[in-house]
């Protein structure tokens, strides 16, 4: 005799999908943790932030720093730069979010937007391709400033960067994101 | 296991009766080594030997390297540098695992272009093409990983380049890429994950092997006629086929013998031809290299991925299509990874009932033209992404995929094929002459 002729539940089409059930969800519980073992470690989490000493870099210079792994630029420019920087309408950017984690999220890519101070003298971002995180080389690609300083090029898959660190040409979809950053005196940046 | 009569094993002793009502494991092997095999296959039915020995020759040089290899960010560098200075034949067998990797691949895309030009994924032997498609994408896994373990510059911006492909992936594309590294950026946690699973995927491999070659041994070997063997008789299936041991295994054996003769003039006078430099300099996550290139044989596929960037008009008609969700970056992962899927989908694909290009006038051209057009892709991407190389890019990836989803499935319908033999004992004849009918088909066990 089969069950398959019984349209209405059984006790024992109950204790099929009950087993089933409590099977699947046991499989989970033991898959789960063997995923979530792959996620960043809390050593690894535990988010840090570093003071940089900026009193040594001069105008027209970059120093990159290690923070969470990854490089992160802090460039002195020279006016030259900050002009380029200025002077150009952000509707003929190809992103057009100033992607600064110290304001809010909607703020245009203007180099007001991106710089860490007024002058727009000091710009601070992290030194990670957005195509593929490759670190851009400085004083290269099509947006280098007249004075032959700024502007970055990734040697990888060719993206331009202007001298705000925002995209220009190339395969990268966004700008060179800015960290959270502030100047806690006057020659010190303490990011994170 | 195999569709084509042949004789079977009997065992005979009592020790061998014995054992073979308890478990057949000799029965297997001997019908696995005499397979009925088509008597007309040519030099390009040698890769598979020559890929057999390649998965043994990694694991083998790979397990013996595992001895002296610390997998840690401060010590990966210096533990390589161990073995080729101080450990006992350390450089040979750390190069003899690199040029395997290399040997690997030559072997892999020599099998593949074969089964493409003489049809061998056509029905019924769809599976062994599936199965053949996942062994070659858990390889290019596989040597991804293995190439990060030494930590040299290279290792380390190869793998940020390749995991950032994960992260273009629309909304959980960080995630998962954060998952995969263990970290925001690629570190102790990802060289040791890479570790594990570069040990762990050649066996998985040789699970798949066997189920490659379980799924060939089921269907039969394609042959250069394509043409099936005849399965009416075993008397006829005979004057079709050899039985695979003696009279293929010494050919491929022979064949792997000269190949071996090239890859171990490479290995021992050019062991660092097909490397690169930069991979000699530590890994510093501060500096990228000037020029990131992978591996050769992942070339062809790094150009695909760089040929779609924002100017292209399907890059824009589909980030318009989808609302920005599909970027040039994301654009640019899909095609690579569709450049694969397309070639696994092949057997639905080609139209064609003929099977073998050899009587395909047409599909002859068109297929050359994909090999060729595979050299380019793997030349241009070599070279820096400007200039002319990505509008080169972009014609050979745009080839890539009309050869696969516009030129096969219409030359099954526009093409006059040519005539086919009617067997495949035809066809051996009037190649290796007429001495072969009278022989027939010799015992089936010629070895006693």
């Amino acid at each position: 005799m089969s069950n398959a002729e019984h349209h209405e539940g059984t006790r024992r089409d109950f204790l099929y999908y009950a087993t089933a059930g409590a099977g699947a969800v046991a499989t989970g519980a033991a898959v789960w943790p063997l995923v979530n073992q792959m996620n960043p470690s809390a050593d690894v989490l535990a988010l840090s932030s570093i003071r940089v000493d900026v009193s040594g870099v001069a105008e027209g210079s970059q120093i990159t720093v290690k923070w969470l792994g990854k490089p992160v630029f802090i460039r002195r420019r020279t006016p030259a730069e900050i002009e380029d920087a200025r002077s150009v309408d952000v509707s003929d950017l190809p992103d057009q979010v100033a992607r600064n984690a110290n304001i809010e999220e909607s703020a245009d890519a203007s180099d007001e937007n991106r710089a860490l101070d007024e002058t727009g003298e000091w710009l601070v971002q992290m030194g990670v391709c957005t195509h593929l995180g490759c670190v851009p080389l400085g004083n290269a690609g099509d947006y280098v400033a007249e004075s032959g300083v700024g502007g970055w090029f990734c040697p990888c898959h060719g993206s331009h960067y202007d001298t705000s660190g925002r995209i220009r040409k190339g395969p990268a979809p966004e700008n060179l994101p800015v960290p959270p950053a502030e100047f806690v005196d006057e020659t010190t940046i303490l990011l994170g | 296991m195999s569709g084509i009569p042949h004789d079977h094993y009997e065992p005979s002793s009592n020790g061998e009766k014995w054992l073979h009502s308890r478990l057949p494991i000799v029965g297997l092997m001997y019908d696995t080594l005499m397979i009925p095999t088509p008597k007309n296959l040519n030099w390009m039915w040698i890769w598979g030997i020559v890929l057999a020995f390649c998965l043994a020759l990694q694991i083998i040089t790979g397990i013996v390297l595992v001895m002296h290899y610390t997998p840690h960010v401060d010590l990966a560098f210096g533990s390589i540098e161990h073995i080729m200075r101080n450990v006992n034949g350390g450089a040979m067998l750390r190069y003899l695992h690199m040029n395997g990797a290399s040997l690997f691949f030559v072997a892999v895309y020599a099998h593949i272009f074969r089964g493409l030009y003489y049809g061998s994924y056509k029905a019924p032997r769809e599976i062994t093409w599936i199965i053949g498609m996942l062994i070659y994408l858990l390889m290019m896994g596989t040597a991804f990983m293995g190439y990060v373990l030494p930590w040299g510059q290279m290792s380390f911006w190869g793998a940020t380049v390749i995991t950032g492909l994960f992260g273009a992936i629309p909304f959980i594309g960080e995630s998962i890429q954060t998952w995969l590294l263990g970290g925001p950026a690629v570190d102790n946690a990802t060289l040791n994950r890479f570790f594990s699973l570069h040990y762990l995927l050649p066996f998985v491999i040789a699970g798949l092997v066997i189920v490659h070659i379980w799924a060939f041994h089921t269907t039969g070997n394609n042959n250069p006629t394509g043409v099936e063997v005849r399965r009416t008789s075993k008397a006829d299936a005979e004057k079709d086929t050899l039985p695979f041991w003696p009279y293929f295994v010494i050919k491929d054996l022979f064949a792997l013998a000269v190949i071996l003769v090239v890859f171990f003039a490479v290995v021992g006078f050019m062991p660092n031809y097909l490397g690169h430099p930069d991979n000699y300099i530590e890994a510093n996550p501060l500096v990228t290299p000037a020029h990131i290139v992978p591996e050769w044989y992942f070339l062809p596929f790094y150009a695909i991925l760089r040929a779609f960037d924002g100017d292209v008009w399907v890059v824009i008609a589909a980030s318009f299509l989808t609302g920005g969700i599909v970027d040039a970056k994301f654009f640019g992962v899909l095609a690579m990874f569709g450049a694969i899927v397309v070639m696994a989908l092949v057997p639905w694909l080609d139209t064609s009932s003929v099977r073998s290009g050899r009587y395909r006038p047409m599909f002859k051209w068109w297929f050359w033209l994909f090999v060729v057009n595979f050299f380019v892709l793997m030349w241009v991407g070599a070279m820096p992404a400007e200039g002319i190389y990505p509008y080169i890019a972009l014609i050979g990836s745009t080839y890539w995929f009309a050869y696969f989803l516009v030129i096969l499935p219409l030359l099954g319908v526009l093409e006059k094929p040519l005539p086919q033999p009617d067997t495949i004992e035809d066809d051996f004849k009037a190649n290796y002459g007429k001495s072969s009918t009278k022989e027939g088909a010799p015992a089936a066990t010629p070895a006693e």
